[in-house]
């Protein structure tokens, strides 16, 4: 069952991508519903494995979506950061009362994220399409390195908070259920992480992917959040910097109601039922998939900016 | 056990209570405003038919093909399903802002000016992104 889960969902998401790649050259004899129909279905498998493997829908959806299907790069990178945005908002509510996402550690590293997000917004629609599609499949493919490669930490040991961190009181609490115990945390090297944030807030806005790939090392391995809270505030925070890169695309008219509202409600759709077969799927071997989906996906990126597979 | 206290403080709750109308909301707006177009119930500004020609050009080349306003201007063409599926991504872009706005008095009364800065200078951006100033690009 797992297995066939497993195979069946690559599968399906190649059956409803690559007749995409003809589409380009024969949009005129595909009727108009076939694209918003295999971008939902696509995009409810994308959602599905997007929970057990740990990464958020807009880091499969840009490369795979831009890759395979007929829709320029602008009006999938403006779609990516709403479906990155909506995947968000829903979580933030529930995270925020759990205290997995924290307001104090969040609210300066999105502030610097989502002042460059819109710089990164601008950049991407203002260089040309094949150039960002390079720079995506590089940052796809430095993405794939960190999924395989990037270790995380529980709970980091962190002996004493940095004196910007104290000051800015960032430190917290939460009840771990899976220990049964009260996680008590504090954060170190928050300059660094400040700095990092705003890069991170620069490819957010130029790829139009999220950003919890980034967030979450940064939080984690870096500042030493615990992994949950990493996660939750790493969530938090794209509800502030995707919705300023978003305005950016929005006002730029780069997002499409076709492309984007079925990406949202397949994405949203999927990632219930992958929230619900966390317990069947074996998350690791559904993040091994996942990796190679996006080597895939950022090896053609690449190819396709080249223009070598076009 | 319960969550602990310091983590769901009132600024938290706050901001989550107004998040969450936000969100859904704006999804319930985007769904069916979407299904309205898609359907036929409301009139579409560019054809449906017309969409594979023009989805496949470059932002600012579909613009000048098809005459869509930037900006806000769009704001005036809601009655077009188009554009009132764009009124529920704008809503969804936007709800993070009331509720920064509602957490300012908690952090004021706390004299935690620090974070009422950070609250207010996020709204600035967030209202200059939505603004439509920013036109670089092509």
């Amino acid at each position: 069952m797992k297995r066939t889960l497993l195979w069946l969902l690559p599968v399906a998401l190649l059956f409803f991508a690559l007749p995409s790649e003809a589409a380009e050259t024969a949009a005129d004899t595909t009727a108009w519903w076939v694209w918003p129909v295999a971008l939902f279905f696509t995009c409810f498998l994308m959602g599905i494995v997007a929970v057990p493997s740990g990464v958020g829908g807009g880091v499969l959806f840009v490369p795979i979506v831009g890759g395979f299907f007929p829709f320029h790069l602008d009006f999938v990178r403006g779609a990516g950061l709403l479906v990155a945005l909506a995947s968000a908002l829903s979580a933030g509510p529930l995270l925020l009362r759990g205290g997995l996402a924290n307001l104090r550690l969040a609210l300066p590293l999105a502030l610097l994220a989502s002042a460059s997000s819109i710089a990164g917004a601008m950049m991407g629609l203002a260089i040309p399409a094949n150039v960002v599609q390079i720079a995506l499949g590089l940052t796809i493919l430095g993405i794939v390195v960190l999924m395989a490669t990037a270790k995380k930490s529980e709970f980091p040991d962190v002996q004493k908070p940095d004196s910007l961190s104290t000051a800015l009181a960032m430190s917290g609490l939460y009840y771990d259920a899976a220990s049964s115990r009260d996680i008590h945390w504090q954060v170190h090297r928050t300059l660094t992480g400040l700095i990092l944030f705003i890069g991170i807030g620069f490819l957010a806005g130029m790829f139009g992917m999220g950003a919890g790939w980034a967030n979450v090392p940064v939080l984690n391995l870096l500042m030493g959040a615990p992994i949950k809270v990493s996660a939750g505030t790493s969530s938090f925070i794209l509800t502030l910097v995707d919705s300023s890169a978003a305005w950016v695309y929005l006002n730029k008219g780069a997002v499409l109601a076709m492309i984007a509202v079925p990406s949202v409600i397949g994405m949203m759709l999927g990632a219930m039922i992958g929230a619900r077969l966390l317990h069947v799927l074996k998350a690791s071997a559904v993040r091994r998939l996942v990796i190679a989906l996006l080597l895939f996906a950022g090896l053609r990126a690449l190819l396709k900016g080249l223009g070598i597979w076009v | 056990m319960g969550m602990s206290k310091l983590d769901t403080t009132q600024e938290q709750q706050r901001y989550a209570t107004l998040l969450y109308w936000g969100s859904r909301s704006g999804l319930a707006i985007s769904t069916a405003a979407f299904l309205a177009y898609a359907f036929g119930l409301l009139p579409a500004y560019i054809p449906l038919d017309q969409l594979p020609h023009l989805w496949q050009m470059p932002s600012h080349e579909y613009l000048a093909a098809t005459n869509t306003p930037t900006g806000w201007h769009w704001m005036s063409m809601l009655q077009q399903g188009d554009f009132a599926s764009l009124f529920g991504i704008a809503w969804l872009s936007s709800c993070s802002l009331l509720c920064l706005m509602a957490v300012i008095p908690i952090y004021s009364a706390r004299r935690d000016w620090i974070y009422a800065g950070i609250c207010i200078s996020e709204i600035g951006i967030l209202v200059l992104a939505a603004s439509g100033i920013l036109t670089a690009g092509h």
